[in-house]
């Protein structure tokens, strides 16, 4: 306990250091002001502006990267807020009750719930980070090759079959993310897979090319493929900015019991914010007083959804920063943040670096107070770029992608391969099969391999060394489990449904 | 990916044979043919465990697998019901992109390069006033490459436009 305390002491020494405080607001503003753009989610906001990034220490850079995690999000709810886009699934209950609420000339409030809720929960959720994280790492640091590779199975089911619509599509998409993190050099003998005889793809495949060309070439191919459809019509903020009395009664259960879904749901890898925001929306619903606002703009349903949206952020850096484990498709990409600088997240990072990792930590804290303070006077800055036409704000985003990769390695090959994943985007998105597996894979497929096979090394080859360690043996257990539940509970569904 | 999928027009009818369904199957199982082919080319090294062409064959067989999971509800036209797509605008991005990466290929610079990118999106997504939005794009790229250049050090390929500055 005073362990923690300690660390954390540490880490604030580390982070209020004037580059430090001046990273993590630069971090805050630019993440907010990608975030704010529509169908731009936070996942892309850390993978575009993963370079700007690319030339400074690992520990600033880290700073940063927290402040643009946590303004992606933000920026991310104003706009579901205001123009009804929202740029993720777990979004979506904001943009249900808070465009209601901008319409009927309530967006101040809206917008205010949500940043305030963003920050309560955000605070708590840190907090949990710091006291859950030290007794993960204890836990970890027992764990075997074999017990690592049990717990990337475990993350690859929850992430792409348990909660998702279909869990053959999820599966699909795991394992073009697989096929993916297979091209290159093989680390431990040295040959070439998949590589074809191209020598650009000897390096595998990089990750912020996949989810650069999945997420924004793919989101623009997409939009532009149907804009015969929609119409965006953007909600001017009138009327105070400022709840009303009422609005705070009403708003800090809310922001409380959101948090509570938030935070173990993002912890667990289980994958995502959307089931906690989902399950706060229709708590908000049942507990209301004011059922009859529901639908047309309750203050409660933006206050819960919001508080567990930023709580299970926060939530899903306990198994990236203890397991290295990413569970969700931003996490992905603050991992590949990490590994930018060789830096593998894990109980080995606590113990050689503990002064990034606290630092990083305390930064969040850091970056959520100034969201706070920065965002609600600024949010007539973020109106205005919201109502960039919708012609040049595409244009703008693809060059902002691809310069990306030009700058990291400006070859044929490796825009080609943006290109090529854009195009590989816009068919997922067109025939519904979800994106955040694929990155995933990627990210996890070698490292789950590497496992795998120094498990096998040291057992001599003996697979049942896989459930001879209790540990290994349970996740695999729960991986099968929630493999399987999703086909069962849908033959379930349809026995009773024959039934009736 | 749930978004407004009960507000479209299906494309066909539910309960059919999605074709579109079928490439799709058929392309994964395609995928999985190609790793196993490659991993023919492995040699095992390792004397104990696995070797490097043992993970290849593993996402093979689950490949094969999910090309028939996927077979089988586009047989009973599970897939969610799409809308119209306009092809016109994909392509002309699609245009752009190519040209980016033949002026990058062939040493034209970053500024033309992200111009030619910007001006088609923006004619993708409707805009028609094209020597505006190449001007528009030109102050743009050359904020940006400056910024880069000059700020973050970072080197971005340069052309004839860029030795000029």
């Amino acid at each position: 306990m005073m362990d923690t305390f300690a660390a954390l002491a540490h880490g604030m020494a580390v982070a209020i250091q004037p580059m430090n405080l001046l990273y993590a607001m630069i971090g805050v503003f630019l993440g907010t002001a990608v975030g704010v753009l529509p169908g731009i989610g936070p996942a892309l906001t850390v993978a575009l502006l993963l370079p700007v990034t690319y030339k400074l220490d690992p520990g600033g850079s880290l700073i940063m990267f927290a402040g643009i995690y946590y303004g992606g999000m933000y920026g991310g709810s104003t706009t579901a807020i205001l123009i009804n886009t929202p740029g993720e699934s777990a979004s979506m209950a904001t943009a249900l009750e808070g465009n209601k609420m901008a319409k009927a000339g309530r967006g101040g409030p809206a917008l205010a719930t949500s940043a305030i809720g963003s920050f309560v929960a955000g605070t708590i959720a840190t907090i949990g980070l710091a006291f859950l994280a030290p007794w993960l790492v204890d836990f970890a640091v027992r764990f075997g090759p074999e017990d690592y590779f049990a717990l990337m199975c475990v993350a690859f089911v929850t992430v792409s079959a348990t909660f998702g619509d279909s869990p053959i599509r999820g599966l699909t998409s795991l394992f073009i993310g697989l096929t993916l993190g297979l091209v290159g050099i093989d680390k431990l003998t040295g040959q070439a897979r998949l590589a074809f005889g191209v020598p650009e793809l000897l390096d595998g495949v990089e990750v912020t090319t996949l989810a650069v060309g999945l997420f924004a070439v793919g989101e623009a191919l997409y939009v532009a493929s149907r804009r015969h459809h929609t119409e965006e019509k953007l909600e001017p903020v009138r009327g105070s900015l400022w709840m009303t009395k009422e609005d705070w009664k009403r708003s800090w259960k809310p922001w409380l019991r959101g948090t509570m879904f938030g935070f173990p749901i993002g912890a667990l890898p289980a994958g995502g914010a959307e089931i906690p925001t989902f399950l706060s929306y229709s708590t908000e619903k049942r507990l209301t007083k004011h059922p009859e606002e529901f639908g047309k703009g309750a203050i409660e349903g933006v206050a819960g959804p919001e508080a567990a949206n930023n709580a299970s952020a926060a939530g899903t850096l306990v198994p990236l920063l203890t397991l290295g484990l990413p569970t969700s498709a931003t996490a992905a990409m603050m991992l590949a943040g990490f590994q930018q600088y060789g830096l593998n997240p894990g109980p080995l990072l606590f113990a050689e670096r503990p002064d990034l990792v606290w630092g990083l930590i305390a930064s969040l804290f850091i970056a959520n107070c100034m969201l706070l303070v920065l965002n609600l006077p600024l949010v007539g800055l973020w109106v205005r770029l919201l109502a960039i036409p919708q012609p040049w704000l595409y244009a703008g985003i693809l060059v902002f992608a691809t310069m990306g990769t030009i700058a990291a390695k400006p070859s044929v090959v490796e825009l080609s391969m943006l290109s090529g994943f854009g195009v590989l985007g816009f068919l997922m998105r067109r025939f519904d099969f979800p994106i955040a597996p694929v990155v995933v894979g990627l990210i996890l497929g070698p490292i789950a391999e590497s496992q795998l096979r120094r498990a096998l090394a040291i057992s001599l080859g003996d697979p049942m060394t896989l459930l001879q360690s209790p540990i290994s043996a349970t996740l695999l257990a729960i991986a099968l489990i929630a493999l399987l539940a999703p086909f069962v509970l849908k033959g379930l569904g349809r026995f009773k449904a024959n039934e009736d | 990916m749930t978004r407004d999928r009960a507000s479209g027009d299906p494309a066909q009818p539910p309960r059919r044979v999605d074709r579109a369904g079928i490439v799709i199957a058929a392309l994964l199982a395609a995928v999985a043919a190609v790793l196993v082919f490659d991993a023919r080319g492995l040699q095992s090294t390792a004397m104990y465990g696995m070797g490097p062409e043992a993970m290849p064959v593993v996402v093979a067989i689950g490949l094969a697998l999910l090309a028939i999971g996927n077979f089988v509800d586009a047989l009973r036209g599970n897939l969610p019901a799409r809308e119209s797509t306009d092809p016109v605008p994909v392509v002309l991005i699609l245009v752009g992109l190519a040209l980016l990466i033949a002026i990058v290929g062939f040493g034209g610079g970053f500024i033309l390069a992200t111009s030619a990118l910007f001006v088609t999106t923006s004619a993708a997504f409707g805009r028609r006033a094209i020597l505006m939005d190449s001007i528009i794009a030109l102050v743009m790229s050359i904020l940006i490459y400056l910024a880069f250049d000059r700020l973050l050090t970072l080197s971005l390929p340069t052309g004839p436009l860029e030795r000029l500055l």
